[in-house]
């Protein structure tokens, strides 16, 4: 085995420092998915309680309802005690995690001053935000 | 059967992909949707939508565990996710096109693919080649732990890694999947990763890219609550576990008959799509 190419000591410096801020972000998403469960959880206990008894019947595809597809529906159903709602607000934040990841990630590249990845960086957040709100592909 | 019965059913099946796909590094995200569609002929859609949220709910949840290890390369991770987003809503574009029976066969090709790579063991790449000089310019070259201290690697075939990464995201949102084992491909074959950084960056990925197609699909109504909650928190409840027991355990034969299992899926996906059974 040949020995490792000597890197300049900014560079090992700039990895730990990456890697402190990407373990404080590992550790918001873990959160982030266990309210996400907690919510869901309740939604689901609920949803079970109020149309558990009734007959499945996904074999055809009937997209879901109407007020359950976009963020501005789930939460208005939510007020209205909808249990599916709530299990739809669960899922939006789950998928919210990954962005919330992406987002805080730019705010490491802002705060490091590093112009090429806070462009790329907005770049990928601007992708998920366009899908997440929008919904077009 | 009953929303009820059926949601413990989904619970129970999904709570053994997960813990399977954590302890043989396969992912679960692989088997959800096969088991949906043949075992309870859940519409393919329906199946694709629970998945997706399945595989954002496990990527972020391994998330704290793998960064600790202090392999993930954040800047590879996000150069490539700008492939895989693209991807990914691409994927979601033509998903409304494509025939189910058609998505089958795929699915069947990708379950055959991974069982043929869980045969094959990684293998370590020299570190010290040249390295690209697009990820000079990228600043993609970086160190990761090993028992000597820090060690750096370079990085080869940005360009081509790119491309796979897209292709990637496409097959992650057409078959809601998290596309592991392509992410891996692109970064341990092409891009000559470490083995270790490959792993972790791809799971760093899978949920970035998970996340772009699930919010697209949220508006189609393919995710439908009655299904994706007892699959979102059955994967994530096996997956948690399998991450816990995961540390010492011998996976050699767990992942024999994981593979086996692939196997047969994938069979039973390309029987369904050649007849147009699904």
């Amino acid at each position: 085995m040949t020995e490792p190419r000597q890197e300049p000591s900014h560079m090992v410096l700039r990895d730990a420092r990456d890697q402190r801020v990407e373990q404080i972000i590992g550790k918001l998403l873990r959160l982030g998915v266990l309210l996400a469960a907690l919510v869901v959880l309740i939604g689901g206990a609920l949803l079970l309680a109020h149309y558990g008894h009734l007959p499945a019947n996904f074999h055809e595809f009937a997209a879901a309802d109407g007020a359950l597809r976009s963020i501005g529906g789930i939460l208005s159903a939510v007020m209205r005690g909808d249990s599916r709602a709530i299990v739809q607000l669960g899922l939006v934040l789950l998928i919210l995690t990954p962005v919330a990841r992406v987002a805080l990630t730019l705010g490491a590249f802002i705060i490091q001053r590093d112009r090429l990845y806070i462009l790329t960086t907005s770049i990928v957040l601007a992708l998920l935000l366009y899908g997440l709100i929008w919904g077009r592909a | 059967m009953s929303i009820l019965l059926l949601a413990v059913f989904l619970a129970v099946g999904s709570f053994g992909a997960g813990l399977l796909g954590a302890l043989t590094g396969l992912g679960g995200g692989l088997v959800v949707v096969p088991m949906m569609t043949l075992l309870f002929h859940i519409d393919l859609r329906y199946a694709i939508g629970a998945s997706l949220v399945s595989v954002i709910a496990t990527s972020s949840g391994a998330a704290a565990a793998y960064v600790r290890e202090g392999y993930t390369n954040v800047r590879v991770g996000i150069f490539l996710e700008v492939a895989t987003t693209v991807g990914a809503l691409t994927g979601a574009a033509l998903a409304g096109f494509i025939p189910t029976s058609a998505l089958a066969v795929l699915f069947g090709l990708v379950l055959l693919y991974t069982a043929y790579r869980s045969f094959r063991s990684p293998e370590d790449h020299p570190t010290d080649l040249p390295p690209d000089p697009l990820a000079v310019r990228l600043r993609l070259n970086s160190t990761y732990p090993t028992s000597t201290g820090l060690r750096a690697y370079s990085v080869q075939g940005v360009k081509s890694g790119f491309g796979l990464m897209f292709a990637a995201g496409i097959l992650s949102a057409l078959l809601g999947i998290g596309s592991g084992i392509v992410k891996v491909l692109a970064m341990d074959r092409r891009m000559k990763l470490p083995f270790k950084v490959s792993t972790t960056t791809s799971n760093f990925m899978i949920g970035v890219t998970a996340a772009a197609s699930a919010g697209v699909y949220l508006h189609r109504g393919y995710i439908e609550p009655a299904l994706a909650f007892p699959v979102m928190l059955g994967v994530l409840g096996g997956a948690l576990l399998g991450a816990r027991i995961l540390a010492g355990a011998r996976t050699l034969w767990l992942r024999r008959i994981f593979t086996v299992v692939v196997v047969i899926l994938a069979f039973e996906m390309l029987y369904k799509g050649l007849t147009g059974g699904l």
